[in-house]
C-alpha cells in the first residue's frame, strides 16, 4: 500500500512541476523563486484549510461551514479588535482558534449525536454561520483604518525571508502531519473512515472521533478567518464566499478519497498547491475570465478521474494483507 | 396578530406625528420639506440631512422634516408618508426602499397638491413627479479615468479590475469610459481583468496586474471590493505611491489606503450635496418656479441644474472625489 501512495503524491508533485513549467514557458517571471514563494504564501491560506478538510473527510464526513465558520471568526476577531485594539494579538489569534473550535464542535455534536448526516449539517451552519455574521456586524464593514496596525502586520512580518502567513502554513502541515502519523488520533481518523464497523470492533468511538475532525478543522477554520481579515484588511459578511468548494476541491485534486479513510498530508498540499498556481497563473497568462472558471473546473474533474482509477486497487490490497497476516 | 399590528402601527404613526409635530411648531407659515430615507441612524442619510439644512438655510424660510422608518421596509416608509400627508407637507422626497410598494400613498400625497420627488433610490415613474440620480454612467466612466489621468501628467498603462465579466453596471462605466480615454493624452488602456467582487481573486488580479506590466502607473477598480484589495495588494508590493490605485469605493472603506499613499483619490457620490440637490429641487417644484417634464431643466443651487430625460429622472454631478483633504470628514459619514 504504502509505494502505491507514494507515487500517487509524486506523481501529483511532477503534475504541479510540469503545470509551473508550462507557465514559464508563457510568463518566465512566474518560475523565479520570489514569485513562487509568493504563490505559496497567496496559497497558505488555501492550505490551512484542506489540512482541516482533509481529517473530516478522512472520517467519512465533509465539512461545507469551513469557509463561513472562517468568515464569522475573522469577523469576531477584526470586531473585537476595532473595537478593544489593547488586546493584544497572540490573544485574539487564541481566541480565533477557540471561535473557530466552537464553532466546528457545534458541527460535530449535531454530527456525532443526533447521527445527521454530515453534508446537511454542515450545509446548515454554513448559511446558519453567515446570518449570525450579519447579526453581529449590521452588515457594516470592519475597514482597514479601523484595524490596529499590529492586527494588520502580523501575516506580513517576515521571519527568515518567509512571511509569518507562510510559516503559520508550514507549522499547520508539520503539526497535522504528526497528529495523523504518529499519534492513536490520527490513526482513529483512517480507522473510522477506512471501515467504521471494524473500527467499532475494535473499541474505536466513531461518534466521538467525527466530533474531533470537526472540531480540528473548525480550529483550523478559526485561525484562517484571523489570517484572511489580516491579509486582505477588511472583513465583511460575504468575504471567502464559495471558498469551501475550493478547499473541497483542493482535497479532491491531493488524491483525498471522499469516500474516507485514504488520503495524505502531502496530497492536502500539493492538491491546494496546484489549484494555488491555477489561480495565481491565470491573471497572468492573460486568459479570458470566462475560460478560467472551466480551467479551474476541468483540473478538478481530471484529478477526481486519477481518483476514481486509483479507488479500484484498495480491495485487492486490503485482502492481500488480511492474507498476510 | 392582524390587532396587535395594527395597534403597534398606530402606535408608530402617532409617535411619527409627534415627534414630527415637535418639529413643525417653530414656524406654521413656512415652506415644509420632508426628506424621508431608506431608515434613520444611517450615516449615509444624516450626511444628506446636513446637505437638506445648508440648502434650507440658503433658502431661508425652509423647514426640512428629516424621517423615516427605523428599518428599511416598504411599510415603515408608507406610515411616514400618510402621516406626512396628514401634516399637509409642501414637498416629499423620498429615497425608497420598494420601486413599486410607495406607489399608492405617494401618489395620494400628489393629489393633495404635495410635490413628491425621489432621489438616490427612485420610485416608479407614476409614484413622483422626478427622480434624482446621484450620477449617471457617461459621468462615471468619465470620473474614473479622469482621476487617474490628473496623477499621471505624462501619461502611462494604467489597466482595470472589474467585478465580474457580466456585471452590467461594472461594463457600461468601463464602456463609457472607453470612449473618453482618447481626451486624455497619454494614458493608455493595457488591460482589463475581473476580481468577482471577491478579496482574494481581486487581490491576485492586481498582483498579476502589477507583474505582466511593468510599466503600469494606474489601477482603476470602480467596484468597492476591487478598489480595497488592489490597494492592499499594491501596498504589500510595496509600490505605494508608484502604482495608484483609483475608481469607486466608500470613504470608510478606502481611508486607511488613502493614508497609506496606496491611492491618492477616488470617488463615489457625495451624501451632503445629494441632500441638498434633493430639497433645491423639491422647493423649486413646489413653489412653481420649475416644472418637472422631459427635457425640462431645475435648478440646484451651487450645484447647477439637472437636466430631465424622458422618463423624468436626472443626474446631479459628476461623482465627488475623494482624497487626502477631505477623508478624514467624510470616513466617518459611510
Amino acid at each position: 500500500m504504502m509505494p502505491l501512495k507514494l507515487s500517487r503524491d509524486a506523481l501529483l508533485a511532477l503534475v504541479l512541476i510540469a503545470l509551473v513549467g508550462l507557465i514559464y514557458l508563457r510568463f518566465p517571471a512566474f518560475a523565479s523563486p520570489a514569485s513562487l514563494l509568493g504563490v505559496f504564501n497567496d496559497t497558505s491560506i488555501l492550505i490551512i484549510l484542506a489540512l482541516g478538510q482533509m481529517t473530516v473527510v478522512l472520517t467519512r464526513c465533509i465539512d461545507l461551514s469551513m469557509a463561513s465558520n472562517l468568515a464569522l471568526t475573522g469577523m469576531c476577531t477584526a470586531m473585537l479588535n476595532a473595537s478593544m485594539p489593547s488586546i493584544p494579538i497572540p490573544v485574539l489569534v487564541l481566541a480565533a482558534l477557540a471561535i473557530g473550535a466552537l464553532l466546528g464542535s457545534i458541527n460535530g455534536l449535531l454530527v456525532w449525536k443526533l447521527d445527521i448526516p454530515p453534508i446537511v449539517v454542515t450545509l446548515g451552519t454554513l448559511t446558519i454561520f453567515r446570518g449570525i455574521i450579519f447579526l453581529i456586524s449590521d452588515g457594516q464593514w470592519v475597514n482597514a483604518h479601523e484595524m490596529s496596525p499590529a492586527f494588520k502586520a502580523l501575516p506580513r512580518a517576515e521571519f527568515a525571508g518567509l512571511p509569518m502567513l507562510s510559516w503559520v502554513a508550514v507549522t499547520c502541515v508539520i503539526c497535522l502531519y504528526l497528529l495523523l502519523t504518529r499519534t492513536p488520533l490520527g490513526r482513529a481518523f483512517y480507522a473510522v473512515g477506512g471501515n467504521p464497523d471494524a473500527a467499532v470492533y475494535t473499541g474505536i468511538n466513531v461518534g466521538k472521533n467525527r466530533f474531533n475532525a470537526f472540531v480540528l478543522s473548525g480550529a483550523l477554520s478559526g485561525i484562517a478567518g484571523y489570517l484572511w481579515v489580516s491579509r486582505y484588511a477588511v472583513a465583511y459578511v460575504d468575504i471567502a464566499a464559495g471558498f469551501e468548494l475550493d478547499v473541497v476541491a483542493a482535497c479532491v485534486i491531493g488524491g483525498i478519497s471522499i469516500a474516507g479513510g485514504t488520503g495524505t498530508v502531502v496530497g492536502a498540499v500539493l492538491g491546494a498547491l496546484f489549484l494555488g498556481v491555477i489561480k495565481n497563473a491565470l491573471p497572468v497568462v492573460n486568459i479570458s475570465p470566462f475560460w478560467q472558471q472551466a480551467i479551474s473546473g476541468a483540473a478538478i474533474i481530471i484529478a477526481v478521474v486519477f481518483n476514481a482509477r486509483s479507488a479500484r486497487r484498495p480491495g485487492r490490497i486490503i485482502l492481500k494483507q488480511a492474507e498476510r497476516t | 396578530m392582524k390587532k396587535t399590528m395594527k395597534i403597534l402601527s398606530a402606535a408608530i404613526v402617532a409617535g411619527t406625528m409627534a415627534s414630527s409635530m415637535v418639529l413643525t411648531t417653530a414656524h406654521a407659515d413656512d415652506m415644509r420639506i420632508a426628506l424621508v430615507v431608506k431608515a434613520l441612524g444611517i450615516g449615509f442619510f444624516e450626511a444628506a440631512a446636513k446637505g437638506a439644512e445648508e440648502a434650507a438655510a440658503e433658502l431661508g424660510g425652509v423647514e426640512i422634516i428629516y424621517t423615516g422608518p427605523t428599518d428599511t421596509t416598504a411599510e415603515g416608509q408608507i406610515e411616514v408618508i400618510n402621516s406626512l400627508i396628514a401634516q399637509k407637507v409642501d414637498a416629499i422626497a423620498i429615497s425608497a426602499n420598494d420601486q413599486d410598494a410607495l406607489v399608492p400613498s405617494l401618489k395620494k400625497a400628489m393629489q393633495r397638491g404635495i410635490t413628491v420627488i425621489s432621489w438616490d433610490s427612485g420610485v416608479a415613474p407614476e409614484g413622483r413627479q422626478m427622480h434624482l440620480n446621484p450620477s449617471s454612467n457617461p459621468l462615471i466612466g468619465n470620473m474614473i479615468v479622469k482621476m487617474a489621468a490628473d496623477h499621471l501628467p505624462d501619461g502611462g498603462d494604467v489597466a482595470v479590475l472589474s467585478a465580474s465579466a457580466t456585471a452590467t453596471n461594472q461594463n457600461i462605466w468601463i464602456e463609457e469610459m472607453n470612449k473618453v480615454v482618447g481626451n486624455y493624452p497619454g494614458i493608455n488602456v493595457v488591460s482589463t481583468v475581473y476580481g468577482d467582487d471577491l478579496s482574494d481573486k481581486s487581490y491576485r488580479e492586481a498582483q498579476g496586474l502589477m507583474s505582466s506590466h511593468a510599466d503600469l502607473k494606474a489601477i482603476i477598480a470602480p467596484t468597492s471590493v476591487g478598489i480595497v484589495a488592489a490597494a492592499q495588494a499594491v501596498s504589500d508590493a510595496g509600490k505605494a505611491g508608484e502604482i495608484l490605485v483609483t475608481g469607486l469605493g466608500l470613504p470608510s472603506e478606502m481611508a486607511a489606503h488613502v493614508e497609506s499613499g496606496a491611492s491618492k483619490s477616488f470617488a463615489i457620490w457625495n451624501p451632503i450635496d445629494l441632500g441638498y440637490a434633493a430639497t433645491m429641487i423639491s422647493y423649486n417644484l413646489a413653489k412653481g418656479e420649475a416644472k418637472a417634464e422631459a427635457g425640462g431643466e431645475i435648478a440646484m443651487g451651487r450645484l447647477g441644474s439637472v437636466q430631465l430625460s424622458d422618463s423624468l429622472d436626472g443626474a446631479m454631478a459628476d461623482p465627488f472625489v475623494y482624497d487626502a483633504s477631505n477623508i478624514d470628514q467624510f470616513k466617518e459619514i459611510f
